[in-house]
């Protein structure tokens, strides 16, 4: 199967790879899937306190390339929008943007998720009542 | 940089040797005849090529000429022999005995003969990927008509002890089939000191064209047969209609001259790099593991698994220059790892993190260096991305994390 030029490029030039304090107030982390289905993705987002704006994402993931460029395609994504913004990222949105074949869709949902559960963490770090 | 696309998925298929093809070109136009044509020249010449092409075969693996009908390839000699057996000594039992780290077209017709009327024991394995000897002589029943066992698997290149395995099934009148795709041609097969009744073989893994394979069923002491799957104009002893292949059975005749001169050199050759490949990955790289029994292996063969780096993944950081093959199954929608590798014990993390490397009649020295720098950047890249390896550096007990499994 042949990758799309996008995946490629999120693959041999991931962006934001890296590990953000999890211990931060203003840091949240998701960290989903598992080692035995071949997909985990952590991914972490930074917001500005004062503004309520992502000001920084970071991903690491385990798993095949699609897998790789969705999270890194999520991070690029995230940084400058606000969390309610950051709710609204669709799985398809990846899908579209990365031309992901059907057998490859299961990444794109992993990285909604991931998105998800960050957000999630930060906000019950911050006691910020969910609205979504 | 290298200049061609390294090749190190000799299990999957192997080059069609130079050498095979000029033999096979006279027959797709000056020799065009065909074989059953008994009354003209052209059927006699293709007759004549298609003999000595078997005798070539035989030769190769000690048996009879007459022994070998000549099929499509493996998987229809694997269907042949399994459903054959069933059919024709159906009246003496239903019961078959395999195992579960068989290839898919061993399984796969044990199945269709269970929805037949069959039934079917499939045996695990060993952690190393060798039948357990007790465990197989506990499961024939006087119900069993046949034994179902690879030579070399396919995945990890470990050889399963067929002799011990032929002397069981002898003691309990019990058939004996293999499946010798992956050993024949690579190292000396003889199914009759074995004592295998029926075995299955290909001519593309051997250096030969893709579209023809072999079965061999034993004659005498005893004397078998199969039913045969393909109806029609009775060839092949009545076992396997169908007009000969016969440029390609000229070519797996060839190839099968060229394996037995280059055997014994090749298999020197070919362990030595093979060695240096696996060595040099494991000394460069931690949590390394080599899959199954390294003894008795396929010389030119290793499965290897990099923890905490996913397979499919690894390869995209190499894929435009050398080809292996991974026992990761991302693309399939039921995103399940080798089940070979789970039957040896693997947990499916492992699994997923596997690489098999099969090195081949044109694989070089540069090749296999080039090769090992690939592996080590490659893994060395995807552990930077793995979150699991970052956790597994901090300390984290990975084995006992509870994990999001819905995905």
């Amino acid at each position: 199967m042949a990758y799309s030029d996008k995946v490629l490029d999120h693959f041999k030039h991931p962006r934001n790879v890296g590990t953000l304090d999890k211990d931060k107030k203003n840091v949240g982390t998701g960290l989903v899937g598992a080692p035995e289905c071949g997909d985990v993705m952590r991914l972490q987002i930074e917001v500005d306190e004062a503004t309520g704006i992502i000001s920084d994402a970071k991903f690491k993931t385990f798993g095949c390339g699609s897998a790789i460029a969705s999270s890194s395609l999520a991070t690029e994504w995230l940084k400058g929008k606000t969390v309610d913004e950051a709710m609204a990222i669709d799985n398809m949105d990846i899908v579209e943007e990365l031309a992901l074949p059907p057998v490859k869709i299961h990444c794109s949902v992993l990285a909604e998720d991931a998105i998800k559960s960050a957000i999630a963490d930060y906000k019950s770090k911050n006691n910020v009542t969910a609205n979504a | 940089m290298s200049k061609r696309l390294i090749y190190l998925d000799n299990n999957a298929t192997t080059p069609t040797d130079p050498r095979v093809v000029e033999a096979m070109l006279p027959y797709f136009f000056e020799k065009s005849g065909n074989p059953a044509s008994r009354n003209h020249p052209f059927g006699w010449v293709a007759e004549e090529a298609v003999d000595y092409a078997r005798e070539q075969i035989a030769d190769l693996i000690h048996v009879d000429p007459k022994e070998i009908i000549f099929t499509s390839g493996a998987t229809e000699a694997d269907n042949l022999a399994l459903k054959g057996v069933f059919e024709m000594y159906r009246s003496k039992g239903n019961h078959i005995i395999t195992a579960k780290t068989e290839h898919k077209a061993v399984l796969d017709s044990c199945k269709k003969i269970e929805k037949m009327g069959g039934e079917i024991t499939y045996l695990e394995v060993e952690h190393d990927g060798r039948i357990n000897l007790e465990a197989l002589e506990a499961a024939i029943k006087k119900e069993t008509i046949l034994v179902s066992i690879m030579w070399a698997n396919n995945e990890t290149g470990v050889i399963q002890d067929m002799k011990a395995i032929g002397d069981i099934c002898k003691k309990h009148g019990v058939l004996l089939m293999s499946d010798a795709t992956q050993a024949v041609g690579k190292i000396d097969v003889d199914p009759k000191a074995a004592g295998v009744h029926l075995m299955a073989f290909s001519s593309h893994k051997m250096y030969g064209p893709k579209g023809v394979g072999a079965l061999y069923v034993c004659r005498k002491n005893p004397r078998v047969k199969v039913t045969a799957q393909m109806d029609g104009g009775g060839h092949e002893r009545g076992m396997r209609s169908g007009t000969l292949n016969v440029p390609g059975i000229v070519g797996f005749g060839k190839a099968a001259k060229l394996a037995k001169e280059e055997m014994a050199t090749e298999a020197a050759r070919l362990s030595a790099l093979r060695d240096k490949l696996q060595n040099q990955l494991l000394a460069n790289l931690e949590e390394v593991y080599v899959n199954g029994n390294q003894e008795h292996r396929m010389p030119h063969v290793t499965n290897i698994s990099f923890k905490h780096v996913e397979g499919e993944g690894l390869m995209m950081t190499f894929n435009q220059e050398i080809a292996v093959s991974s026992g990761s199954a991302c693309t399939s929608a039921s995103l399940e790892p080798s089940y070979v590798l789970v039957a040896l014990g693997l947990g499916d993390d492992l699994a997923h993190s596997s690489i098999r490397f099969s090195l081949g009649r044109f694989t070089t020295e540069e090749d296999v260096d080039y090769a090992i720098e690939a592996l080590t950047n490659g893994v060395r890249h995807m552990r930077d991305l793995s979150p699991i390896w970052e956790m597994y550096k901090e300390g984290i007990d990975l084995e006992n994390m509870v994990w999001d499994n819905q995905h």
